[in-house]
Parts: structure tokens; sequence; C-alpha cells
């Protein structure tokens, strides 16, 4: 599996004076078992960009390459692709529609030209995996709560089997406790099921504990792309991008500089707890 | 596909056209159509043409852009310039069958499509030269006589101007809907038309949905500001004539005036 794009240019307006570049030359290779986050501020592309991945928006100039095809050539089959790249669109909760849970979530499913019985044992399998109950497999989609309802479209993408899974600020709107039960739901899902996965946020905090690799996006183009201690360690050009690294890593820099010998490069508390107690009790003392 | 759509195609610019009282421009517009119908022949439209030129060249709209809407009408024109060719009865020209060609037929048609032309010129002049806050503005000073009868003029003037505010919110709404659908594997482009009506399903309702959260989000909203109704509401900018508007009205009076006396000397 492999997922690349070459050069994409996507302008707004195209041919007028009004032309406005959203993307600006991308290069990006995705290949099996990646957790990639995809960061930028907004207005730097990341929703035009994923957009392009599954063939909803056609680049100006450039090349989308599903396992080395054109997916913009006249002859690929465009619906199929997005069995295989799955996008989830922000507050994707809006575009639920059906009458019950669970013929919403078979509706992926059935588009791509599934039986009634493949379709109704993906949406349970999907249902599970973003923990949705039984009891609510015959409730309309539009009496539950926010959470759930969000849980449930995610839901009808996954139901899809996408060997990329591509979301668009899931956490946007929920409570801290929503977030981490998606965030969670999401991770575990991608190490179930060792599938490419990436998460677009505007927070490094959200991102930096889950994911193994982080694209950083600014006015259309990739600046950075590398592994979460890398892109967090240049911190000033973050700063400069409107963009911050995780508060941790402000953290153990400020330690650092005080003089406690902190591994800068730490990424969630856990880590830094156990860095700055084994600079605590180090022999030659903390300073 | 839905980003092509150019609704109340408002041409912004700072001409004499622009700056009139939108009640001006109202009357001026219901006039121009009242004299397209006194008229009973060509005669009648050399004031019109005249005094259509004359508002183009005011407000500085291109004649490009103003024939820009005039352009998805065409079909309309030419669909009812061929029913009065074919059904007004007369003197034959040509005849296959049950069809006959009149010159009476001829001449209606052209006398119609230059009258429907002028009708869809002249009233696009108004939305051109008038951004819809501010026709509805004038809609609701221009009709306030009406409260005599009972008409409800204020708040159906707040429901034009929500209804034109939300349409560019809805389009935005139903592009995002259709990919997230497409995205789940939807087809809006294929099939027979009872596929496609069904295919609108996944759309129409999220869309309608949407629509419903966000009137009741906005009336909320109004009544948290202690929106009531028209009574005790004042303007922020009032609508004043100045003296260009009463220029207007006397131009547009004299206009009349002519068409008027053309048709009483029997042109």
């Amino acid at each position: 599996m492999e997922l690349k794009t070459e050069n994409i240019i996507y302008e707004y307006d195209s041919g007028t004076g009004y032309a406005k570049r959203a993307l600006d030359g991308v290069n990006v290779t995705v290949r099996e078992n990646e957790f990639i986050g995809l960061i930028g501020h907004t207005g730097s592309g990341k929703s035009t960009f994923i957009q392009h991945l599954n063939g909803l928006v056609k680049p100006t100039e450039g090349r989308v390459l599903w396992n080395g095809r054109d997916i913009n050539s006249k002859d690929f089959d465009r619906r199929a692709l997005r069995g295989h790249v799955g996008l989830v669109f922000q507050y994707p909760e809006y575009q639920l529609f059906e009458t019950t849970v669970l013929k919403d979530v078979e509706f992926g499913p059935k588009n791509l030209g599934l039986s009634e019985e493949e379709a109704l044992e993906r949406a349970r399998e999907a249902l599970a995996m973003v923990g949705i109950e039984k009891e609510f497999y015959q409730v309309s989609p539009f009496n539950l709560s926010g959470g759930q309802k969000r849980r449930v479209a995610i839901a009808g993408v996954l139901a899809m089997k996408p060997d990329v899974l591509i979301l668009d600020e899931p956490t946007a709107g929920l409570d801290p406790k929503g977030r981490d039960e998606i965030l969670g739901r999401i991770a575990g899902i991608q190490k179930e099921t060792g599938n490419t996965v990436i998460l677009v946020s505007h927070s490094m905090d959200e991102i930096g504990e889950f994911v193994n690799r982080v694209l950083v996006m600014d006015e259309g183009r990739i600046v950075m792309d590398d592994e979460p201690r890398v892109v967090f360690s240049r911190l000033e050009e973050l700063d400069k991008k409107g963009l911050s690294a995780p508060q941790i890593t402000y953290i153990m820099r400020d330690l650092k500089k005080a003089g406690l010998d902190a591994d800068t490069s730490a990424l969630t508390v856990e880590e830094a707890k156990k860095s700055i107690l084994r600079a605590l009790k180090s022999p030659r003392g903390p300073y | 596909m839905f980003r092509d759509i150019t609704l109340g195609q408002y041409y912004p610019e700072q001409s004499i056209i622009h700056r009139l009282d939108p009640r001006v421009k109202l009357l001026g517009t219901l006039v121009y159509i009242i004299t397209l119908f006194i008229g009973k022949s060509f005669f009648v439209y050399i004031p019109a043409a005249v005094f259509l030129v004359m508002i183009i060249a005011l407000s500085r709209v291109p004649v490009s852009y103003v024939m820009r809407g005039v352009k998805p009408i065409i079909p309309l024109i030419i669909i009812s310039a061929a029913f009065n060719i074919i059904l007004t009865p007369g003197n034959d020209i040509v005849s296959f069958g049950i069809i006959h060609i009149t010159s009476e037929g001829i001449y209606m048609a052209i006398f119609m499509a230059v009258r429907l032309f002028f009708l869809i010129t002249g009233s696009s002049i108004l939305t051109l030269t008038t951004t819809p806050t501010a026709l509805t503005d004038g809609l609701e000073k221009g009709l306030r006589f009406l409260i005599i009868f009972k008409v409800p003029v204020h708040e159906i003037a707040m429901m034009m101007s929500i209804a034109l505010r939300f349409i560019p919110i809805l389009i935005e709404e139903t592009d995002k809907i259709r990919k997230a659908q497409m995205a789940r594997g939807a087809d809006f482009e294929s099939g027979n038309i009872m596929k496609r009506a069904k295919a609108m399903i996944p759309l129409l309702v999220p869309l309608f949905v949407s629509a419903f959260r966000r009137a009741s989000d906005l009336a909320m909203a109004m009544e948290a500001r202690c929106y009531h109704g028209s009574q005790g509401r004042t303007r922020m900018k009032p609508l004043v004539y100045k003296r260009l508007d009463f220029i207007a009205y006397g131009i547009i009076g004299a206009y009349l005036a002519t068409v008027i006396i053309m048709r009483a000397c029997g042109l």
C-alpha cells in the first residue's frame, strides 16, 4: 500500500485575477502501519490537502498516486478508492441521515457493493470499535449525545475498512473526556488493525503522545516531516509558524535551562515524570 | 459545483444609481415594468430603451455583466416567441397541417421577446445596484403603509433578509455534506432519475436538520438580544430621501407621463 502525492498544487478561482494558492507543491508518501499527525494552523491547507487524498478535490497541478496509479486519470475508480482511503470530515455528526444508527453505518459498506449480511457484519464491527453498545443500534442517530453521534459517524467510515483512515480534527468541539475517549479509540484501532491513520489537528498536545510521524503544514507547504521528537525539538521554528510544541516540551526545556538534567525530548507527562525523577535521584545530584 | 452559483449578483460600484434610495429604485422598477405593458406598439419601446440605456450608463455596471444576468432567460424568450409565432391567429404566411405561421404571429413574437428582454434587464439593474440588505430595508419602509391592513411588513422584511443571508451558508453546507457522503462512497452523478433522486436523501436530510438547527440557534440569539419585532425598533441607518432621490422621482414621473401620453395619442 502506498499513497503518494507528487508536487500537488491547488488554486482557488484558478485562471482569474483572484487565484489563491491553497496548496503549493506538496510531496508526501504514506505507507502501511503509520500513525501520522498533520498539523498546521487555520488556513494552512490541511483540509484541502486531505481532500486530495481520496479524489474529492482534483489538484490544479501535480498527481496523487494510489499504488502507483494516478487517481485522477479517467479510468480510475475513485468511488472504490474511497473505500481504501477513508476520510472523516470535521464535525462528521452533521452527515448522519438514516433512521437508525445501524443503517447509517451500513451506508458506506453498501455503497462499496457489499451484500446486506456483510454490510451488517461490518457495521457491527465498526460500532464495537468506537464503543457504541448494542442497545443503540436501533436508535435514531439524531437522539444520541454529541460525543456518541461523532463516534457513530466515525464508525460510518471505519465500516468501509479503509487502508488509510484520515480524520479531520475529530475532537473539535468535544469536552476533555469525549476528546480522550475518541483519541484513545483511534489509537487503539490503529494498533489493532495496523492500518495507517492520519490525524489532522492544530494541537500538538493532542497528537504528541500517539503519532509516530508528524507533518507540519504552513502556507500550503509541508515544512516539516519527521518523528515527533525531532519536530518538537525545533521549538523556535514552530513558534515562528504560529504553532507550539506540546506543553511538556516547554516545561522540560525550561527545566533544562534552569540546570536540571531533564530529557527535553519527552513527549508525554509519564515520560517527563520519569526523566525528572531520574535527574533528581541521580548520584551526581540533580544540578 | 455549487461555488459557481452567484446569487444577489450585486455589482459594487459608486455610481449615482447605487447611491439612490432603494425605495426610489423599487418604485422605478415597478413603473418601468408597468410602462412596458402600457404600450401597444413598438413605439413605446423607444422611451423604454432610452430610459434603460441611460440607467445602465449611469450605473457604470459593464454591459457584458448586465447581459450575463439575461443569459439564463434566453431559452424562456425563445420558447415564448415560438408559441407566439405558432398560436397567434391571423393571415397565414406558411402553414404545415395544423401549424400556421402568421404575420401577426411573427409581429407578436418579436414584440413579446423585446418586452421580456427589457423586463429582465430592467429588473436586473435593480439587483445589480442594490445590496440585498438595502433592498429589504427599502421594501420594509416603502410598504409600511400596508400596516393599516394588518400586514406584518417588518416581520416579512426580516424574514426576507434572513433568508438571503442564509443562502451562501446553506450552499457551503451542501457542498460539505455532499463531499462527506461522497467520502462514504455515495454516488450523485450516475444512474437514472429515480436512482439519482434517491441518492439525494443522504444530502437533503442532514441539510434540513442543519437548517432547522441554525434557525433555532438564530432565534435563540435574537431573543437573547431582546428582539421582539418591529415595535419601538429604530434603525442604525434610517432611510432618508436626499435631493438626488427627488430628482430621480421627477425623471421617473416624466418617463411615465411620456409613455401615457404616447398611449393616449394611439401610438
